[in-house]
């Protein structure tokens, strides 16, 4: 159980996660996850009162719900988001979603659906579900619990669901203006889009974490970014709402081994 | 008028080769018992079109599934749909996979019986590559932009499972979220949906009248089936059934698994399924999940 002086990584990277919807306006925003969920829910208790959440199933909530068991918590509902309801925001692109991908390339293409060939694959996972829709119409980050060359492919990703920055993917007349990917928040940085070109860069380390160690783990060159520097440490308001929000703490379950947010001097 | 029938009535009306779309979403009010009677049947080469959860799953198992028009497939609180998985992974199922979205927008098109509706879905991707039958459509207008155009998916026959029913064919669904069980309706030559109870005919307040998702002149059949769902869910009477669940997915990982579960659970019959579930009383009251 971690307490005030030891933070652990998964709440390093609900704070990181939160950050991605700074400044995003009356959004849906959409956390798939503990620790996407637990950042969005952060955000919107902090700097970003304005967005819009669930209760991860139909209705809207001003108030994020906890996670788990409710006890004697009671939701308290302002609204209505269906799925029907759900596909209609994603298409109007009032929406910034983050979710976690089997695959992600540098160009930012997302894979959910199969690893390996597509016919008789290795193994197949979800299927596409919402992802060519959401990554076409809306803003979107990604999460990755075990950043590796697994996750971080070379070359594309072995089945495109959602789309990217890959030049060779779009015909004349497709609108690319919508497509809007922002952040990576993995367990070693914080990634984004901000290149020469929609390059891809490290944005942030998480503490300890080399920017060679996190190069060696990923399939393709990365960028520094000019401002590179360390992931923000939660403060301790930051971690009370978290562990509020969080009372049976499901995010400790989140990163192989809970490390500590601060990685012990190797 | 009285549209009630039984399970083996529905399943009568089936034909090998037919396009069938269910109802529900994942692990999420699934017609489970008219899956259970497909199950018993001999029927096959099946096109299934489903936000894929155990139905797809157990279709896939009993080699009833020539072709999966999908989204996804997931169990939810297990991810990985194991069966699916199992025979996704030995090759030879027809796939169209699709955006959610556009999965939806298909069955809108047949509905409203137009050949397409244009989205932005499924462009950039690999769905257009993997499916060469979905083409692209230039706007006629001044922004003459390029479009996909979802094809109508027509489907011979709607299995949907419902709260309410009644000898007429009207319906109520009660949960929190209705899915997309309209739009399946609205596509198929003929939907039959089953019901947790069925009335004579209802007589609703206002309030209650608004959980109708769809009109009767759809319904061509009424089955009388508690629990029908499980082990899906059926907001907001009962939840999924976590342990039957595991159950089913340990029979993926197990020599002669899948006849294992259809002697256990499937072949004996809808009643037989009940009890070794431990009845209505203990289905009936599975707890709904929280997120």
């Amino acid at each position: 159980m971690s307490n005030n002086t030891e933070v652990t990584l998964a709440e390093l990277m609900i704070v990181a996660a939160s950050e991605a919807w700074r400044g995003d306006g009356e959004v849906l925003a959409s956390g798939i996850g503990v620790i996407p969920r637990l950042g969005a829910s952060l955000a919107k208790l902090t700097y970003a009162p304005e967005l819009l959440m669930t209760d991860s199933e139909c209705f809207l909530v001003e108030e994020p719900i906890p996670l788990g068991p409710r006890g004697d918590y009671v939701p308290k509902y302002s609204g209505y988001m269906s799925f029907e309801r759900v596909f209609e925001c994603v298409w109007g692109g009032r929406r910034h979603a983050m979710i976690g991908p089997t695959q992600i390339d540098r160009f930012g293409q997302t894979n959910l659906s199969v690893v390996g060939d597509y016919k008789k694959p290795k193994a197949a996972i979800l299927g596409v579900r919402g992802l060519p829709g959401n990554s076409i119409n809306h803003i979107n980050s990604f999460f990755v619990p075990n950043h590796s060359k697994r996750v971080f492919v070379e070359g594309e990703v072995d089945m495109v669901s959602g789309v990217g920055f890959n030049p060779a993917r779009w015909a004349p007349g497709m609108k690319q203006d919508f497509m809007d990917i922002r952040r990576i928040v993995t367990d070693l940085c914080v990634l984004d889009f901000e290149g020469p070109d929609h390059a891809i860069r490290v944005r942030s380390l998480h503490p300890g974490v080399s920017f060679d160690e996190v190069q060696e783990k990923t399939g393709f060159p990365l960028l520094k970014a000019p401002e590179l520097g360390e992931t923000p440490h939660p403060t301790a308001a930051q971690l009370e709402i978290i562990r509020r929000l969080d009372p049976h703490d499901l995010r400790g379950a989140q990163i192989k081994g809970n490390p500590p947010g601060i990685r012990a001097a190797a | 008028m009285n549209k009630l029938m039984t399970t083996a009535d529905v399943v009568a009306q089936l034909r090998d080769g037919m396009t069938i779309g269910f109802g529900g979403w994942g692990p999420r009010r699934k017609p489970m018992a008219i899956v259970r009677e497909i199950l018993r049947s001999d029927v096959k080469d099946l096109t299934v079109v489903s936000y894929g959860g155990p139905d797809v799953g157990m279709l896939c198992a009993a080699g009833k599934v020539k072709k999966l028009i999908f989204g996804f497939a997931t169990l939810d609180a297990i991810p990985l749909e194991p069966w699916y998985r199992k025979v996704r992974e030995a090759g030879g199922l027809e796939l169209m996979e699709l955006d959610e979205g556009m999965w939806q927008w298909g069955l809108r098109a047949a509905g409203m019986r137009v050949p397409f509706l244009p989205t932005r879905c499924g462009l950039a991707t690999d769905i257009t590559k993997l499916n060469p039958e979905l083409k692209t459509i230039q706007s006629p207008y001044a922004d003459g932009e390029v479009l996909l155009a979802m094809p109508a998916l027509k489907l011979d026959v709607a299995l949907v499972h419902v709260n309410v029913a009644d000898q007429l064919g009207n319906t109520l669904i009660q949960g929190g979220d209705p899915y997309f069980d309209h739009l399946v309706a609205r596509a198929a030559d003929a939907c039959y949906v089953s019901a947790e109870r069925v009335e004579e005919r209802l007589a609703l307040t206002p309030d209650q009248a608004r959980f109708n998702t769809f009109e009767r002149y759809l319904v061509k059949g009424v089955v009388h089936a508690p629990c029908g769902a499980h082990p899906t869910t059926c907001a907001p009477e009962y939840g999924w059934d976590m342990s039957h669940f595991k159950r089913y997915v340990a029979s993926a990982a197990e020599e002669g698994g899948w006849q294992a579960y259809m002697d256990e659970f499937v072949t004996p019959g809808e009643a037989a399924y009940q009890e070794r579930n431990g009845g209505v009383e203990r289905m009936g009251k599975l707890p709904l999940p929280v997120f």
